[in-house]
């Protein structure tokens, strides 16, 4: 019954959601106050109906209703309750579900923070929004129904895949979703402005703080994926350019540099048909990143089941969004030219900079992504695009453009002078060089110039973007919320800088075969294996080492990794155990069992592997604070239609973006 | 003058949509990966049979015969899937069907045959996946498609069906008889 209520509750959902696009966009090209008025409330209702089929989902699972198709392939009655419910995301048709519900939420608070907008422009806004919610709840009810029945009912349910039952991935498809999903109302933003044929300064404002939002959270979902994959996949790695993280990093580098042109639109009214089309790409490469791993396009090791049906409906999907908002671009666009100069290294320079190196980056991870499908296509045979070749292309775009970032901080706009708070700014360059050589050469014993140079931009970005709260602290001038969001995230981009260029140089990787009482050393750890033992967790049995780590003889930690076997699934799953602290991670993980007690052991040492994942943490944090600054809450005053368009005003306050 | 930049992002969309169409398209196989050894002499194997460890079981004496070679495992549920076609095309009399059991436990393998029954002529028991690793088996099941002069024809990743035997296998059964006489 309940399974029955909750499809129900889609079905009315789509309704209203076909209603708020239609009175949203229909009203809007009339200027019918009435229907305009319609499509809130509509957006609330649907709400509640798809937040409904959601919760009976939720509810199927935590009941263990194995008459439910999806739960049967999903859920066990061994699995904890907590993953019961994160099962709800675990495969194809519920992460849809959850897709369709975070774009539900979106709405709702679009709807609820759009009573300062222009009604016909908010009008048009939830309009589009509704397209999208019409789109994706017809893809779910027509091809992907969670609510599915199994008759007769399974006695127990195939159960979740063992490498998701983890917190952080349990979190991380939420996380994810959100920022994608956020990225539609950047979207939707972009397509009514370009429908009411008018781009202003306003509603950039308006904009900027959504996009933050979501970028926000996109940002915290791929940390917490590459995390869950560093220490629960077994291999110590922490990114593999796999066709679905190159899905989800392509949205987040466009989203970055919507993010930043946003802010030149925002305070100089420029670079508004190129800030359209970065709001089109982020979510259009949301879109197809969706298309390319649940089409069966691609392969890749974190497929969805497929189906020919769900990727031509996506595709049919792509067509009429992307297509269509492209189409509008092109029509649309060129009358929003406004001319605006600027001069060489002012504030607009160095983001133009930022934005066609982020643009490339994005670019040539879809090129490598998409490459096998192009090679096929031109019948040239398979080919694959590994890390390397996708590590050139980011590292090539990625070190200009910390030069850029360290001096670009410090510009002003429209003029090409940096700010007085910029003065050693090339002493603190020197500062970097110095301290990364001597890192190098002092602590790793080795020095490797391009890894060098990357750590010596990391730690000159990190010094630089101190020199403007530093300057303000010491003039007693006010610190905003904006300048300290801009620090704080690009000293992240250091820190993360950092993390990247010591880990993939000085990381140490080996797999040995032990018996009790071996020991393995590595970069002056003597890694002993004492002892395995069996143990038993709520539905797995596995086997646990103990393994003692000994550094100049003193005991350092006492790992315990796992090898876990899944009854219910019948599969293995290696529990890495890692010691952390500032300097380093040191990382075991059981491989297979080799007879007569010995095991082959992965054994790693991973210096400052955490400030790649504190440095995204950073960098999400000061967005933030950059979105919490006080001129994106202040009410625009908005009385007619005309108001969308305040006379451009100049913007006295370098520094602020 | 300079409009057509602006008509540029949607040109290159289509291009993309092209691409993505034909990656849909449903005759595509994602799971054709060509083998070096196609077209080259399939490795020797000389491995005792599963169900009776006495006996020894090579591809040896098959020179000059058309057959096909098929790895599975008990523990790939894959393998199960493929089973009862495999026991359709062994009814069929067509070529013979050699079987490699790798890496598995010979009483659960044994068992296996017994329930379910035995469309192979012989079994190799490749415990330690030996000969796996000469003929490239990336996964199981995987089948081979071996030509009268001993070389490898065609391979299979992925359970059979009577829809790969009938269109891939057959057809090169027949054109191997008719060419290599």
């Amino acid at each position: 019954m309940i399974p029955e209520l909750g499809m129900f509750a889609l079905i009315l959902g789509l309704l209203l959601a076909m209603a708020q696009a239609f009175f949203g966009l229909v009203g809007a090209w009339r200027e019918d106050p009435a229907w305009m008025s319609v499509a809130r409330p509509a957006v609330a209702g649907q709400f509640v109906f798809v937040a409904t089929g959601f919760a009976c989902l939720v509810h199927s699972f935590v009941v263990n209703d194995f008459s439910v198709l999806y739960v049967a392939n999903n859920s066990n009655t061994e699995l904890p309750l907590f993953y019961r419910v994160a099962a709800v995301w675990g495969a194809h048709e519920g992460s849809l579900l959850l897709w369709v519900t975070i774009l539900a939420i979106w709405s709702l608070a679009v709807a609820a923070f759009s009573r300062g907008l222009p009604p016909r422009f908010a009008s048009r806004v939830l309009g589009v929004l509704g397209l999208v919610s019409t789109g994706f709840l017809l893809f779910t009810l027509w091809t992907s129904n969670p609510f599915k029945r199994l008759i007769p009912a399974a006695a127990d349910g195939a159960s979740l895949n063992p490498i998701l039952q983890d917190f952080a991935l349990s979190i991380h498809p939420p996380m994810l979703y959100t920022g994608y999903v956020g990225f539609s109302v950047a979207f939707a933003f972009a397509v009514a402005a370009m429908l009411e044929g008018r781009l202003d300064q306003a509603w950039a404002k308006w904009t900027r703080p959504w996009t933050i939002c979501a970028w926000i959270f996109q940002t915290i979902g791929i940390t917490l994926g590459s995390w869950w994959a560093y220490y629960e996949l077994g291999w110590g790695g922490w990114w593999f350019w796999d066709p679905v993280e190159n899905a989800s990093f392509m949205p987040w580098l466009i989203g970055t540099a919507l993010i930043h042109s946003l802010s030149v639109t925002e305070k100089r009214g420029i670079f508004k048909s190129w800030t359209l089309l970065l709001a089109i790409f982020a979510f259009s490469l949301s879109l197809i990143g969706t298309f390319l791993v649940r089409s069966g396009v691609l392969v890749s090791v974190h497929s969805f089941a497929t189906d020919p049906k769900r990727g031509l409906f996506i595709l049919a999907g792509l067509l009429v969004t992307i297509g269509g908002s492209l189409g509008l671009y092109a029509w649309r666009a060129p009358k929003l030219y406004v001319p605006g100069g600027f001069e060489l290294f002012s504030r607009e320079f160095f983001i133009l900079v930022n934005n066609v190196l982020l643009v490339s980056v994005a670019g040539l991870v879809l090129w490598g992504t998409l490459a096998p499908l192009f090679y096929e296509l031109l019948g040239i045979g398979k080919i694959s695009v590994g890390p390397p070749v996708f590590n050139l292309m980011f590292l090539v775009p990625m070190l200009p453009m910390m030069v850029f970032l360290a001096i670009g901080m410090h510009s002003a706009w429209r003029r090409g002078k940096l700010s007085v708070a910029a003065k050693p700014i090339w002493w603190l360059l020197a500062a970097g060089l110095v301290i990364a050589l001597a890192v190098q050469r002092w602590i790793y014993g080795s020095v490797h110039l391009v890894s060098m140079v990357g750590l010596a931009f990391g730690i000159w970005i990190m010094f630089s973007s101190l020199l403007e709260p530093l300057q303000r602290w010491r003039k007693g001038q006010r610190m905003t919320a904006a300048v300290a969001g801009m620090a704080i995230a690009h000293f992240g981009v250091g820190m993360f800088a950092i993390g990247v260029s010591t880990v993939n140089t000085y990381k140490i990787e080996k797999d040995a075969a032990m018996k009790p009482g071996a020991v393995f050393s590595i970069a002056g750890y003597d890694f002993k294996f004492v002892s395995a033992h069996d143990v038993a967790g709520p539905n797995y049995e596995a086997v646990q080492a103990l393994v003692t780590v000994t550094h100049d003889g003193k005991l350092v930690a006492t790992l315990k990794p796992q090898k876990r076997h899944f009854a219910v699934q019948q599969t293995d799953n290696s529990h890495a155990a890692i010691a952390v602290n500032a300097g380093r991670d040191l990382f075991v993980a059981m491989g297979d069992p080799l007879g007569d007690g010995a095991w082959s052991m992965r054994i790693q040492y991973k210096p400052l592997v955490r400030y790649v994942w504190l440095g995204a943490l950073v960098m999400a944090i000061g967005g933030a604070v950059a979105a919490s600054d006080k001129r994106y809450r202040v009410k625009a005053p908005v009385t007619t239609a005309e108001a969308i368009a305040p006379p451009p005003k100049p913007d006295p306050a370098p520094g602020v973006a | 003058m300079w409009k057509w930049k602006f008509v540029l992002p949607i040109v290159a969309f289509l291009a993309l949509i092209v691409l993505f169409a034909f990656g849909l398209n449903p005759k595509r196989d994602l799971h054709y990966l060509p083998s070096p050894l196609i077209g080259k002499p399939a490795p020797q194997f000389a491995l005792s049979d599963v169900l009776d460890p006495n006996r020894i079981v090579s591809n040896g004496a098959l020179k000059g015969h058309v057959y096909v070679f098929n790895v599975w495992a008990t523990w790939c549920g894959a393998c199960r899937e493929e089973h009862e076609t495999l026991l359709a095309i062994s009814r069929q009399n067509v070529v013979p069907i050699l079987g490699l059991d790798w890496n598995d436990q010979r009483d659960r393998a044994q068992q296996w045959l017994q329930q379910l029954g035995n469309p192979y002529q012989g079994v190799g028991f490749d415990d330690k996946g030996r000969v796996a690793i000469n003929w490239g088996v990336y996964g199981a099941p995987e089948t081979y498609l071996i030509d009268r002069q001993g070389r490898i024809l065609y391979k299979h990743i992925a359970p059979m069906t009577m829809n790969v035997w009938n269109k891939q296998f057959l057809p090169r059964i027949a054109a191997a008889r008719r060419g290599g006489a």
